[in-house]
């Protein structure tokens, strides 16, 4: 079974390196010429060094549009890569669950983390959204360091998630769902709001029209009033994705999103996850076992094994190495 | 459309309990109330009061206090001091009856904060045990608590009232130990009990159907969820907790001015308060506030109405548990209740075309 689905892989990969060409080619240009800053960073160059190093070549690419995040101080100006994790670690007991780990995503990317079950890639979620505190290592996301800092702190910085076994509000509805997401976007009081002032009502339609805005992006917006533990699963899915872009985020986090789909609602996916991007000109990294998703939307991957980056790389390389055949199917 | 239906859900609520007021109205003009039912009033509302905030905890925030009637006591004990404090300096019965009821309400809410500080890191069944000792020590504490006024200001004790150590001649002791206190003006009426009670209603339903209402609630569903949102978990775990603890303080006072003698035994304050007050919740449907009041009410009233039937009593107090637990509770019964409420729906349409 797994054996199939790395040769189907492999066989997509063609299909998909021409397929993503057109979009992934300025990136990837941008990324080859880093390459000997890379090493040079392997060589333990100070990292300031190394970051205003490469500020002229990611000026070409940092062209994105303004956010309307608050955005993190003057640092953010764009000529930082998105996410740049350095050396983290973490272990549990005796095991080394995510073993110096680097990453570095410029803005728009769509970056996969791929990895045999139990490679750490979940646990690379959890401690760059602050569930876990890393043992080593830094997260500077748009260049501010955001490295230990809480769960809470990391979305407001700009990450949002979603789950492997997914986590709706499942007694809220759909609309309501979206609608905390808009919780620090959209502000008024408790008081305000116990009282029904002026000020809640203004806010409240803020909020409604946001959130029908985003839940018509995934096409939700006629399931707004349902539980959302009344929706398919498909749809549930969906609804994670637009409660965590609902926070604004500067990097969305994909957790397995293609799990428990059937082969229409994975494509369905994947158009929706292009499509996210596109709109919303979205940063996004996602872990993903179905091979397909992967070679058909990720323009660059990292391959976790045993908690080590086993390789990382354009995505058609990535899925040619005899290494990570290896990984997934052992010798 | 959703924002519609809470509306009318709401006011549904809200006329239900108008509905009940001018119907006791009506019947008390007409001479139908027996003294024994007009005692119960001002419990009934009580009890409504204390089983719609405690679904705040319980049924909003999804955690499991067992200290609800420890904050009802806190309320009740400093309202009725206030009232005792301040009968030569504010005449009027019914303004230091409103200081009362906000001095209840904010004490109890302080201590909600202050125990709730700690005790909302615990989950499920500890919070249960760490609640329900917290509402025990509070009325073991105050039963050995002796306060007294004179010319030098207020003494305290654990002891007795002659270690208070007052002036012979204007000393009053105004809480005595395990005798309470004693002398609380009457002031709690039935619709000053139904106003509380509204206020409580529009507190509490405005709050769950606002920004932060659904953020308790996103607790409630999925913690980690809710943080990954970024949802400041702990804020509002306190906010919810100690607006419900602030609301039994309040329905506290209202008991204190109900009773001439006000006492921290456990048949006041006790854990069998809390449980009970638990149970109005559970029957009444958990995040449901009507239901809360209609199973507090019918609770309350069902064991002294039926007082004739003696021994048959508490036979006909638990059919009434099971078959309220079972028409809230029981799949098949919430598909009949549907069934039967869209026959309804649906001839009203037609009707109506």
């Amino acid at each position: 079974m797994a054996k199939k689905t790395t040769m189907d892989a492999a066989r997509t990969t063609v299909k998909a390196g021409n397929a993503t060409a057109p979009a992934g080619a300025p990136q990837n240009a941008a990324q080859t010429a880093r390459t000997p800053q890379n090493a040079a960073r392997a060589a333990q160059t100070p990292q300031n060094a190394a970051q205003a190093a490469r500020t002229p070549q990611n000026a070409g690419q940092a062209a994105g549009k303004p956010r309307n995040t608050q955005a993190a101080g003057a640092e953010s100006n764009g000529s930082f890569p998105t996410l740049e994790v350095r050396n983290l670690s973490i272990s549990f007991g005796g095991l080394k669950a995510v073993d110096g780990f680097n990453v570095v995503i410029e803005k728009g990317q769509l970056y996969g983390l791929i990895g045999p079950n139990g490679a750490g890639k979940t646990t690379v979620f959890n401690l760059l959204t602050g569930v876990y505190k890393p043992d080593t290592g830094t997260i500077h996301l748009d260049g501010k360091n955001i490295t230990g800092k809480k769960t809470i702190e990391i979305n407001q910085e700009g990450i949002a998630r979603t789950f492997q076994n997914i986590r709706l509000f499942k007694d809220l509805s759909v609309l309501d769902n979206v609608k905390v997401g808009l919780h620090n976007h959209h502000k008024y009081s408790t008081l305000e709001g116990i009282l029904r002032l002026p000020s809640f009502y203004k806010v409240e339609k803020e909020m409604n029209e946001r959130a029908m805005e985003l839940l018509s992006v995934f096409d939700l917006d006629k399931e707004c009033d349902y539980k959302a533990s009344n929706l398919p699963y498909g749809k549930q899915r969906k609804l994670e994705i637009a409660r965590a872009l609902a926070t604004d985020p500067k990097l969305l986090l994909l957790d397995e999103p293609a799990a428990g789909m059937n082969p229409n609602e994975t494509s369905e996916l994947m158009e929706t996850i292009r499509f996210v991007r596109e709109k919303f000109g979205m940063t996004i990294l996602l872990i993903e076992h179905d091979m397909k998703l992967v070679a058909g939307i990720c323009e660059k991957l990292t391959v976790l094994n045993f908690g080590q980056v086993l390789t990382q790389g354009d995505t058609s390389e990535v899925l040619n190495d005899r290494r990570v055949i290896t990984a997934y199917l052992g010798e | 459309m959703t924002k519609n239906k809470v509306r009318i859900q709401n006011a549904v609520t809200y006329g239900m309990v108008v509905l009940f007021w001018v119907v006791i109205q009506i019947m008390d003009r007409t001479g139908h109330l027996t003294s024994l039912f007009k005692g119960l009033l001002v419990p009934l509302c009580m009890y409504a009061i204390l089983a719609v905030s405690l679904n705040l905890t319980v049924g909003i925030l999804g955690e499991l206090s067992l200290g609800h009637a420890g904050f009802m006591c806190l309320g009740a004990f400093s309202g009725a001091f206030l009232t005792n404090c301040l009968e030569t300096a504010v005449p009027s019965m019914g303004l230091r009856f409103f200081m009362a009821l906000i001095l209840g309400a904010v004490v109890a809410g302080i201590f909600g904060l202050l125990i709730g500080i700690p005790v909302l890191r615990l989950k499920g069944d500890y919070l249960a045990i760490v609640t329900l000792a917290f509402g025990e020590i509070i009325k073991n504490l105050i039963n050995v608590l002796y306060v007294g006024r004179d010319v030098n200001g207020f003494h305290f004790s654990m002891k007795d009232t002659t270690s208070l150590g007052m002036d012979k001649e204007t000393g009053v002791v105004l809480i005595k130990g395990a005798q309470g206190i004693t002398g609380t003006p009457r002031a709690a009426t039935f619709t000053i009990g139904i106003l509380l009670l509204l206020l409580t209603l529009f507190i509490v339903l405005n709050l769950i159907h606002s920004r932060a209402g659904r953020a308790i609630m996103s607790i409630r569903d999925n913690r980690i969820a809710a943080e990954s949102i970024g949802i400041n978990i702990t804020k509002y775990k306190l906010m919810a907790f100690s607006i419900s603890a602030a609301l039994a303080g309040m329905a506290g006072v209202l008991y204190a001015h109900s009773l001439s003698t006000l006492q921290a035994s456990s048949n006041n304050f006790g854990y069998n308060k809390s449980i009970l007050i638990l149970v109005f919740v559970v029957l009444g449907g958990l995040g449901n506030m009507r239901g809360s009041i209609i199973a507090a009410m019918l609770l309350t009233a069902l064991p002294e109405l039926l007082r004739g039937l003696n021994d048959y009593r508490m036979l006909i107090y638990a059919v009434v548990l099971i078959v309220m637990t079972i028409f809230n509770s029981s799949p098949k019964a919430i598909e009949i209740r549907s069934m039967v409420l869209s026959r309804i729906r649906g001839g009203a349409k037609k009707e109506v075309a």
